[in-house]
């Protein structure tokens, strides 16, 4: 078999997200970075701020399931076997943690300012 | 090959080879891609040539081909002939006739996907002339060639059932997805109106080859989950008539099958082969081996015999003794693609006389063994390539659910994901593959870039 090729990946995923697929590399690029540069500026988690942000990455897990649901045009009872409920945790999980980290550089450098001024 | 009884791509199905890591990091939505792994094309030189190539048929098969050969050479003047300017996306006809996609999401356009420089003659292939190195078209204009890949795709042959008026698909019961996308959606609306009532479905394959031949499978079990969910299952019946002795060509596979059936309760009979119909009081005829056998239904899926388009079968081109000659299937080496006889022809796609497979994800593999060699015999040389009848099939066993299931031509099942996704296992990862990821990587293979 040949060789798994990254630019296949790449034209799958523009012929099914279109321009979407670029605003959404962007958005996660952008959050990751925010979200670093945050770490640094405040040497460290502010724990309150995590489990705040925690608790809106569980809805974004969920609302990633739902999304997920619809396009596949199914349901999460139509689970049937290992493959599936790690699928599950996968979506569920991306879902979380991507707007974990985005809601907490949103509020952190909605916050910071006010606190370094 | 006219434009109302010939269709060209293959139905339903994709190849899913990837390694298990890089499935696992990317998660299925994206592992559409990896049905249609990279060919050689992209990574080769491009070749200088003044070859001219002509290309029969811009189905899957024949755009797959017209990107490839494009990419692979720098000179050559390749020419796709095909009068019907729409393509259509037939793996999805089975989700528009379930009522799962809209008729538009089966319907694009030819020159979109057209690569640049590649020439489309918009006409119909009326005469194949392989000794004289040229094919002449519906106008009478003769067209030369060097080199001819033939994808010209199959004839639905709905006139060998007397009876059978396809303007009535949709009316009556009567179903018949192949026939067109306006058809699947017809055929939706005549299946939703029986799962409403209930009563006798009767299911069906031809005694010929046939395009994805999961499809006839896919829809018995979906309509018996429609009559499930709408609580009419109980006071229905449910016939799936097999051609032969078998409900799949692969014998594991028609085991799991068999299983599924006795299961869900669809009464399966063999070696019954629909002769002729009587639309009007819904009496299906079928040919066994004790006589014919009247069958009377509900809602019927007609899914017609299957030959070559006539302009191939009147050709030189078919076999010339054995299964495959009388319905006029290309004489091909099941390796390569290449013609038994005439060396600079190849046939790719449905039309292909080779054991196995008139899917998609057979186009996806055929077609760079195909220009590989084509490509070789240009530059003199000879191409080592292989083509070891891949094919597969996600065959849906319910709404929210399918089989996986890859094979080869000699009947070996060749999982991509051995552990991960078993091929006999009724998945819901399957299903989100065949409706999320499955068009997008035959779009991205018929511009070349998977």
């Amino acid at each position: 078999m040949k060789e798994l090729d990254p630019l296949v990946f790449l034209a799958v995923f523009q012929e099914m997200l279109g321009p979407l697929l670029w605003v959404l590399i962007a958005i996660a690029l952008l959050a990751t970075f925010a979200f670093i540069r945050l770490l640094v500026r405040e040497k460290g988690i502010v724990a309150r701020r995590l489990v705040r942000s925690e608790l809106a990455g569980l809805a974004g897990g969920g609302l990633s399931l739902v999304l997920m649901a619809k396009v596949s045009s199914s349901g999460f009872t139509d689970a049937g076997g290992p493959a599936d409920w790690f699928l599950i945790a996968l979506v569920f999980g991306v879902g979380m943690v991507g707007t974990a980290i985005l809601v907490y550089s949103l509020v952190g450098w909605l916050r910071a300012p006010a606190k370094s001024a | 090959m006219s434009k109302e009884d010939s269709t060209r791509a293959p139905l339903s199905e994709a190849d899913f080879r990837l390694d298990r890591r890089g499935f696992l990091t990317l998660g299925a939505a994206g592992a559409g891609s990896l049905l249609f792994k990279p060919g050689s094309a992209r990574a080769a030189e491009r070749i200088k040539s003044q070859a001219r190539i002509v290309i029969a048929g811009a189905g899957a098969a024949g755009l797959a081909a017209a990107s490839h050969l494009a990419s692979r050479l720098d000179g050559a003047k390749i020419i796709v002939i095909d009068a019907r300017k729409e393509h259509f996306y037939q793996p999805g006809f089975t989700l528009v006739a379930s009522g799962i996609k809209p008729k538009n999401y089966v319907v694009s356009s030819t020159r979109d996907y057209l690569p640049a420089g590649v020439e489309l003659l918009e006409e119909a292939v009326a005469e194949f002339d392989p000794e004289g190195n040229r094919v002449v078209t519906a106008s009478g204009t003769a067209v030369p060639y060097d080199f001819l890949i033939v994808a010209t795709g199959l004839k639905l042959d709905y006139a060998a059932i007397p009876g059978m008026e396809t303007e009535r698909i949709g009316q009556d019961g009567l179903g018949s997805i192949y026939h067109s996308p306006a058809a699947a959606e017809a055929t939706w609306h005549a299946m939703s109106d029986f799962a409403d009532k209930g009563g006798t479905g009767v299911f069906l394959r031809p005694g010929t080859e046939m395009k994805c031949a999961g499809a006839p499978l896919k829809y018995t079990f979906i309509t018996d989950d429609y009559l499930r969910r709408r609580g009419k299952r109980s006071n229905s019946e449910m016939i799936y008539n097999a051609n032969n002795k078998a409900l799949f060509s692969v014998p594991i596979v028609h085991e799991k099958v068999r299983m599924l059936f006795d299961q869900r309760q669809v009464k399966v009979n063999y070696e019954r082969v629909l002769e002729s119909i009587d639309l009007g009081k819904r009496i299906a005829v079928f040919k066994t081996p004790i006589g014919p056998v009247e069958t009377q239904y509900d809602f019927i899926n007609v899914i017609p015999p299957m030959r070559a388009p006539d302009a191939v079968r009147n050709s030189p081109l078919p076999w010339q003794e054995g299964g495959w000659a009388k319905d006029g299937w290309i004489e091909v080496e099941k390796h390569n693609l290449r013609h038994k006889r005439f060396e600079n022809v190849f046939a790719v796609g449905d039309v292909a006389g080779v054991p196995k497979g008139k899917t998609a994800a057979s186009v996806k593999w055929q077609v760079p063994v195909a220009v590989e060699h084509l490509v070789a015999s240009i530059e003199g040389k000879e191409s080592a390539a292989v083509y070891t009848g891949y094919t597969s099939c996600p065959l849906i066993t319910r709404l929210g659910q399918a089989m996986l299931i890859e094979f080869d031509y000699k009947d070996n099942l060749t999982p991509s994901f051995p552990g991960v996704i078993a091929p006999l296992e009724e998945l819901w990862i399957s299903w989100v593959m065949k409706t999320m990821a499955l068009k997008p990587t035959y779009i991205s293979m018929l511009r070349g870039r998977a």
